[in-house]
Formats: C-alpha cells, structure tokens, sequence
C-alpha cells in the first residue's frame, strides 16, 4: 500500500537520518530554534495539551496534563526518558533510538525548555549496546552544535542529558522501578502517591516520559496541535507506532494514524498472513493485554475503541497468531515471562506467577488435572488487584482472557491429555 | 582490584554524583573488562563506592546482565519470547545446546560460549532473535545458527 507521508519514522525513507548532518539537513532541530524563539515554555505545554498527545508507553496519558502537575516550588526538575521497551512485541523505541536518536534529543531539549527541567536523562534497556552507542554519539553531537549544554543557541536556556544503561530486568520500565534503578538501587516499584511529579529522581519533581511520546515532539512544535488533531480521533488524536509481528508477510513497525482498523494494519501495512493463514486471536497492545478474536479484526486502533472491544492499545505491540497456534501454549509463554521478571517484592505477583506457569505448562504438555482451570481462575484472583505495582495484574491479560475465548481449547488439552496442536510452543527452564 | 577502577570509580562518581547513581555504570564498565563480577570484585567496588558489600551484592544479583559467575568470551542470548517462539526460537536453542554440549545457563569447559535464555529482545519483527555479547543477530534459522558460533566478536 502506499504509505503516507511519516513523521516519527522518517529514518524508513531518509538513509543516514542518525547522522547529525543528515538531520539537519531534513529540518532537524528547527523545531528547537521554533521553540525557543518563542521563548514561551507555557504556551509550549499549552499546546502539547491542546494537541491531546498522550503517553506511548503503555498507559496513554494526556501529556501535557503530566507535565503540569509538576509543582512549581522552585526545586529542580528532572525529565526522564523511559528508553528500557521490553513489552514482548514491542520493538518500536529501538528502532527510533537505533535509527533517529537525535529526534528523540530534539524532542528532549523541548521538552525540558517546556517543563523547566535542567538536567534530562535517557534510561536505556541494558540489552540496547547499539541503543546506548547511537544515544550517547548524538548526546555528544549535539553538545558540539550548541544544541545540549550552557545557553543553547543563545537562549539562556542550558541543559544536560546523560544516558544511563539498564542491567536487565524488564520491571524497570515501570516508572517508579526505573528511578530507582537510575538511583543505583535494586528496580523494586515505588509506593504511589507520590507519583513521580512530586517526587521522583532524587526526590525532586520529574517527568517520565516513552522515548516515542518525546519523538512527537519536534513534528508537533512544526505543524501545530490542529495538524495533530486531523489525525485520530477526538480522545485519541495522532500518530501511534505499531509493531507487528507473528506470521505475517511484513513484521515491522508501521506509523498509523490512529483509529486505523486492526484489519487495515494487518492486511495492507504488514502485508496479510503469510500462506494466507488464517487469524485465530490478536494481541494489539503488547503482552500485557487481553486477546481479541479473528471477529474483532474491525476494531479501530484507538484507546477508546480497543478498550470498548474489551482490550488495551497498550504500548502498541501487535502480536498476531494464527489457526494453527496453540493459546495453551501462548498463554504459558507470557506467565513464564512474567514469572522471570516479577520483581519479587510481593507475594501473590512472585508466587503465582509461579505456579500459574507450572499447572498451564502441565495443561500443555497433556498433565493436566480435572479442575486445573478452575484453579488457574482462582489464582488469577488471588493475583488481579492484589498486587503492589501493574506487572501482577499485566500478567494475567492474556491467560484470562484466553481461557474465555477459546475455553474449549483449554478443556480438550485435559480431557485428552495432549495438546491437538503438537505441544510445539511447550518450552521451559528452570532458572530460579 | 585494579589500580585503574579507581579512576573509573572518580569518572561515574563525577558523571552521576547524585545517591547510588554510579553504581550502575562502574559495574558495567568493570563487569566489560573481567566478564563477571566475582564477591572479591564486588567488595571491591563497594569499597570504591562507599557502600556496603551486601548492598551491592543485592543490586547485582538483580539484574540478569550481571553475571556472578564467570562467562565464556561470547556470550549468546536466544531470544524465547513469545514471537520468537512462533518464529522456531525454541529449536534455535536446542540446536545451539547440542552443538555446544551443554544447556542453556552454561558456559563450555573452554570457555568459549555462554548460552542464555533471553526475554523478548525488541526485535521481534526478525524472529528468530539472538545476540551475541549484546549484537543484535536477526531471522537466525537453524542453517544460521553455526555462523552465530563463529566470526570475530567484540567484548
Ligand atoms: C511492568 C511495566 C513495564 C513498563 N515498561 C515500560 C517501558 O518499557 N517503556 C515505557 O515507556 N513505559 C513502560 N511502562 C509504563 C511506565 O510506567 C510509564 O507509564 C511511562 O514510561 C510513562 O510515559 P508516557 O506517559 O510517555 O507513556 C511500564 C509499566 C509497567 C507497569
Ligand atoms: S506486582 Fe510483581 S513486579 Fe510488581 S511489585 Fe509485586 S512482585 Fe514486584
Ligand atoms: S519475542 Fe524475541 S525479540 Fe520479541
């Protein structure tokens, strides 16, 4: 299909846009010299409210309503950039951080001239070694430009970014795990309230923000909130990555208005199923969301309507499976992730996602028990709502709402004592 | 303990000078030159930082990427996340498991090859997904598996 024009993933069309010069060359940082030139950061946090961009992480946030939460009692604020994408099925922040880290910079010195911040830092997923090469050789680029350091292009505004590699361990994505990894401590989620606007890094107001809801920023201070706004819909306006993969004929990221139908996005952006497969269930939003069915291809991609259709947008990981997959096996898949990264603080996140991977693996491997989906129903809720941070309840989309679609499948691995599919996503390790 | 870690320890103290922000960065940048951080190297670094050795064995023993024993010169993550799955991630690592003699976790007896599980890499467009010493290796079906074994490596 012909694509329209992009905005946020224009390293697909510009060879070298990761080189500073090429950047330039194609508007890069003028949106910068826009912004300060206006010398208006309210007008600027004005407008990213107007536009209704909302955060890209997981959790779709008004932006520019978090940023003026921070409140202004003259301490020093903090931007900090969640670079740490491990969301299985979603690779989206790496390409942009790989392929075009200085819009991500751009997008940085914006928004910290717009919420007043003076020191910015990028935490990036230990695993990204080319990631934090790209981040850290643009960070160094654009000091020597006079883009990052004292008194950027003569605005009296000065700023720092540092970037600071992660270790391993996907809970860090969560905000409050993050900052307490960037302060040199084990990721363990924080108690929330305070909520990172209050005190955050180091204890001082902060804003943290995904590495794509920053990239919006330097099309958005050149085109305006009302060219935002002729995208999407009311509540969710704009451009929203999607990365697609399963077996389809073009797994890759696409840069979608949003509202664009999951069919669409399947069938003309990642080019259909490959063999022509047939689709048994999509997960749209990454790991942690609820599944939704082949009759549900319609859905529009938007928060509201995903959300309507009994699924989230999440972080815009789309993880198609075909006829020919077993949801046994997927669910048991993601609890086995989730069991490998719980933080281990709390005990029905630590312990249940545990044996929740134990008895859906004995499902799958033909052990299973009469009774074992009840029991898997009943830990789910004794985990649902009764954990201290969002990675317990993530844990639990998939595997529920799988077990309501498709409950016969779940049943005939028990009555049977085999998987009808060959057990062939049957995998684990005992690593703990 | 190296007489030069004392240096690093004054560069990550200087670059991130604010709670325990430096810890992370010197244990990378130590871990990159032994490949793993042993409990003398870890006192070590405790002692370089002004902490408590326990303090820092329990941020090491967090994260995945550091490792506390010691790892072969190439270290090779197979990507078992649920993508990768479906793309045959699970006959990629029991193929390297036969090649190399040993399971997953392990490191040969010479010291070559660590092999480790990982969780989705971001990558899962090109499923089959590996990296070896944290270099991206794409669409690794199990003819590409023997060249992930070999080549020239960075540490
Ligand atoms: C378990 C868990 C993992 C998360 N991982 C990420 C992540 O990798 N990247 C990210 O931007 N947000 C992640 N989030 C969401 C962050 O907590 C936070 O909401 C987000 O970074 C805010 O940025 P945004 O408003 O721009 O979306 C995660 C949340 C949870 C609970
Ligand atoms: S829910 Fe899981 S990840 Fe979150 S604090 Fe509890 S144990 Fe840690
Ligand atoms: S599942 Fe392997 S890279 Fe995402």
């Amino acid at each position: 299909m012909s694509q329209a024009r992009r905005y946020l993933l224009r390293n697909q069309d510009i060879p070298d846009i990761d080189r500073i010069e090429v950047y330039e060359a194609n508007q890069g940082y003028q949106a910068l010299r826009q912004a300060l030139g206006q010398n208006d950061p309210a007008a600027l946090v004005d407008m990213v409210k107007a536009s209704g961009l909302r955060g890209r992480g997981g959790a779709g946030f008004p932006t520019g309503v978090k940023w003026s939460f921070l409140p202004d009692d003259g301490r020093p604020r903090y931007l900090v950039v969640n670079s740490d994408e491990a969301e299985p099925g979603t690779f989206k922040d790496r390409e942009l951080i790989e392929h075009n880290p200085h819009q991500l910079i751009e997008g940085m010195i914006i928004s910290s001239y717009a919420t007043r911040a003076r020191e910015a830092y990028i935490y990036c997923r230990g695993e990204f070694r080319r990631g934090a090469e790209q981040l850290r050789r643009a960070v160094e680029e654009a000091y020597r430009r006079g883009y990052l350091g004292d008194n950027i292009l003569d605005s009296g505004f000065s700023l720092d970014i540092k970037v600071y590699r992660g270790a391993g361990a996907y809970i860090c994505g969560e905000e409050s795990a993050l900052l307490e990894s960037l302060e040199g401590k084990r990721g363990n989620p924080r108690l929330k309230p305070p909520f990172p606007a209050v005190a955050g890094l180091y204890g001082m107001p902060t804003v943290v923000n995904n590495v794509e809801t920053i990239c919006n920023l330097p099309p958005l201070v050149l085109n305006g909130a009302a060219w935002y706004r002729t995208m999407g819909t009311e509540k969710s306006p704009g451009l929203k990555i999607m990365s697609v993969s399963g077996p389809v004929n073009r797994p890759g990221n696409y840069e979608i208005p949003l509202a664009t139908p999951l069919r669409v996005l399947i069938d003309e952006y990642a080019g259909g199923m490959r063999e022509q497969r047939g689709i048994k269930a999509v997960i749209p939003g990454g790991s942690s969301v609820p599944v939704l069915t082949a009759d549900q291809l319609d859905t529009p991609l938007d928060y509201e309507s995903v959300l309507a259709a009994g699924s989230m947008l999440g972080s815009g990981g789309c993880i198609v499976i075909d006829e020919h997959t077993c949801m046994v096996g997927v669910s048991a898949r993601l609890l086995k992730f989730y069991r490998e990264e719980s933080c281990g603080k709390c005990t029905p996140c630590r312990e249940g996602t545990y044996w929740m991977t134990d008895v859906l693996n004995r499902i799958e491997v033909g052990e299973g028990k009469p009774g074992d989906l009840e029991l898997i129903a009943d830990m789910a809720d004794n985990i649902g709502g009764k954990v201290f941070c969002p990675l317990g309840d993530a844990a639990l989309g998939v595997v529920v709402s799988a077990m309501q679609h498709f409950a016969e499948e779940f049943e005939v691995h028990i009555k049977e004592h085999a998987c009808p599919m060959g057990a062939r996503l049957y995998y684990d390790t005992v690593n703990y | 303990m190296k007489p030069h870690w004392e240096t690093w320890a004054k560069e990550a103290k200087t670059e991130f000078p604010k709670a325990n922000s430096a810890l992370l960065p010197l244990l990378h940048r130590i871990q990159g030159e032994e490949g793993y951080l042993s409990s003398d190297t870890i006192a070590d670094v405790a002692h370089l930082l002004d902490l408590a050795v326990p303090y820092v064995e329990s941020v090491v023993s967090f994260y995945s990427l550091f490792y506390q024993r010691p790892t072969g010169r190439r270290i090779i993550h197979v990507c078992t996340g649920l993508s990768c799955a479906l793309g045959g991630s699970d006959e990629l690592m029991h193929r390297l498991e036969a090649k190399l003699g040993i399971q997953e976790g392990q490191t040969t007896p010479d010291g070559e090859y660590t092999l480790l599980e990982a969780e989705c890499l971001a990558a899962c467009d090109k499923a089959p997904v590996a990296q070896v010493n944290l270099r991206y290796r794409e669409s690794v079906d199990l003819e590409a598996a023997d060249e992930l074994l070999k080549g020239e490596v960075e540490s």
